[in-house]
């Protein structure tokens, strides 16, 4: 992995790696999504408030339809807050950008263009020469492992190797920013498992800011600095825990007494919020 | 794989929808790959590509025997009433007196072959589809498109297609004629009229499946509306596209066929119609055979020719 790191360096000589350049701080402020209007309106997301440092992996932990997908689009920009304001690295989100790349629950790959041209993508429509595009792509699909996949198609890799692609084109743009929406949760227990590992180790040899969603408490507390646990309708963040556990992290630590107990105030608080929310629709 | 298998993928490779832009850097590509092919080419890769290809026509025809066999049979067997309804001069209900043998239409076609008037024929109506299909095609594509992309657009266009979509072509016959300065033009017109109604919907359709989760990756990616436009949304919608060309290019020749007969004086139809006031009996089934045999050849040429940029639907299965 060490020659990789040496030839991803090279090829960014104007953002190295980010934490040392501070970049990717996000800045939420007041946010507050509504989705309706009038009487149908439905309030998403209360008003949260959020400081991401640059380099930070944030992973925000919730019940499925609390709005933590939609607090992430927000910081995409495919979601416009109904008040309050985010802004990346003191750039207010006025929508999608390549500054902040973007991993999605589906595949979400180019059918029609291969595992090369799909990474490709990005530098592509930046203006990027045939030359300067073809050696990005192979940076990347040498930092996923795919390069042997570089001719094929994306529906003929597994699940996984797709969602590794989908990475790989997300980092081609290097983008000062990773949103990550539940990108695992459609994968298999050990692929799963085997695709935190190499999203650690990516991390780490970008030092980018990463924002993941997941509903998986190990996975959370696996990969993240910071689990904001999130409360279901309306969504707010009811707890912002700091994890501590030491990097590298190896999977054997999940059954540490650290880990263990770092999931049980995890578990605790989605416990109680999922009680409440059980005796508001029985009352 | 030989070098010729190399020529093939490198051909694949000409089929991404990406290599629609002709940009600097892409011509180039594309010459290193045309020396490859004939630096790659030998007699002996030929001669493996021939022997290879025998080899699959072959293999084709066994596994497909019994289906092409069957068939064969069928069409034998109603060339065989055909002659004998004629033979016998069948007079019930449906009257055979006036129709011409198989062996008499054969006779009339082999004649027509070595005559030069019946490929001005054949060559004006090609003209005419051509001429109105890919006008149709050019126009319905980008409605289809528009529609699929604003809503405003939609809202404009879509009144027309479903008020104009069910008049037949040959009701627009004495119009056209009124309408349009000349008669080939008029002729013209009703044809892409045909063309364009399946190929309009069957884009608008083909937009509307693109997939926003792939809208959404390219915009996060940086792509512009017209790049979105160019590397997610055509290509998404590219196999409708394509089934919609297919159609269109069926209907545009029974609408052609429709303005032809009414006037013009060249054309298979007008040849067809000819016939039928000349007493020709045996030239209206020519005509009728030859306008089933374009009009299938056709199509199957649109199919073909979308073939190689839907390459990548091949691969998912």
């Amino acid at each position: 992995m060490s020659t990789q790191v040496v030839s991803l360096k090279e090829h960014i000589p104007h953002r190295a790696i980010a934490s040392q350049k501070e970049i990717g701080h996000i800045v939420i402020e007041d946010v507050e999504i509504i989705f309706g209007k009038g009487a149908e309106a439905n309030q998403a997301v209360k008003k949260t408030s959020l400081d991401i440092t640059p380099g930070e992996f944030v992973c925000i932990l919730g019940p499925s339809g609390c709005g933590k997908s939609t607090l992430l689009n927000s910081i995409a920009g495919y979601v416009t807050p109904s008040s309050g304001s985010v802004a990346v690295d003191g750039t207010p989100v006025t929508g999608p950008g390549p500054d902040r790349g973007m991993v999605f629950q589906q595949y979400s790959l180019f059918p029609w263009k291969n595992i090369r041209d799909n990474i490709a993508f990005g530098p592509k429509v930046a203006g990027r020469t045939n030359v300067e595009c073809s050696s990005i792509a192979n940076t990347f699909l040498e930092m996923v492992g795919l390069s042997k996949f570089a001719d094929k198609y994306p529906a003929e890799l597994s699940g996984g190797m797709q969602q590794r692609v989908g990475i790989a084109r997300a980092l081609a743009n290097y983008p000062s920013v990773l949103l990550m929406d539940e990108p695992f949760g459609a994968l298999d227990a050990q692929t799963r498992l085997m695709m935190q590992e190499n999203l650690l180790s990516l991390w780490s040899e970008f030092g980018i800011t990463v924002v993941f969603v997941t509903h998986d408490v190990d996975e959370a507390i696996f990969l993240a600095d910071r689990v904001l646990i999130m409360s279901a309708s309306p969504g707010s963040i009811i707890d912002d825990l700091h994890i501590s556990l030491p990097r590298p992290r190896d999977p054997a630590m999940a059954t540490s007494a650290d880990f263990m107990a770092y999931k049980k105030i995890c578990l605790d608080q989605i416990r109680s919020e999922s009680l409440r929310a059980f005796e508001q629709q029985n009352r | 794989m030989s070098k010729l298998g190399q020529v093939v993928d490198t051909m694949e490779d000409k089929e991404d929808p990406k290599e629609f832009n002709a940009t600097k850097g892409h011509e180039a590509t594309v010459s290193q790959k045309d020396d490859l092919k004939i630096q790659g080419l030998s007699g002996q890769d030929v001669f493996n590509a021939i022997a290879r290809l025998a080899l699959h026509l072959g293999e084709q025809l066994k596994r497909n025997a019994s289906t092409i066999s069957l068939s064969l049979i069928s069409l034998s067997l109603g060339l065989f009433l055909w002659h004998l309804a004629t033979a016998y001069k069948l007079d019930f209900y449906i009257n055979f007196q006036n129709v011409p043998s198989p062996s008499k239409v054969f006779t009339a076609f082999w004649t027509h072959l070595g005559d030069p008037e019946f490929y001005i024929h054949i060559g004006v109506s090609m003209q005419r589809i051509l001429t109105g299909y890919i006008t149709a095609a050019v126009i319905g594509i980008a409605a289809g498109v528009l529609m699929g992309r604003s809503r405003i657009a939609r809202s404009l266009i879509y009144p027309y297609i479903e008020v104009l979509r069910p008049i037949p072509a040959v009701a627009w016959i004495p119009l056209a004629i009124l309408m349009w300065p000349t008669e080939e033009a008029s002729i013209i017109y009703i044809t892409l009229l045909g063309a364009l109604f399946p190929i309009v919907l069957n884009t608008l359709h083909g937009v509307e499946q693109t997939p926003e989760v792939l809208v959404r990756a390219a915009k996060s990616l940086g792509a512009s509306r017209l790049q979105i436009f160019w590397h997610v949304i055509l290509p998404a919608a590219l196999p409708s596209i394509a089934a919609g060309l297919a159609i269109g290019m069926g209907v545009s020749w029974f609408s052609l066929l429709a303005g032809e007969i009414i006037s013009g004086q060249y054309g298979i139809g007008y040849f067809t119609w000819d016939a039928y006031s000349l007493i020709n009996y045996p030239d209206i089934v020519v005509g009728m055979l030859v306008i089933g045999g374009l009009g299938t050849l056709s199509t199957y040429a649109v199919k073909l020719g979308m073939q190689p940029l839907l390459a990548w639907q091949k691969r998912a299965r």
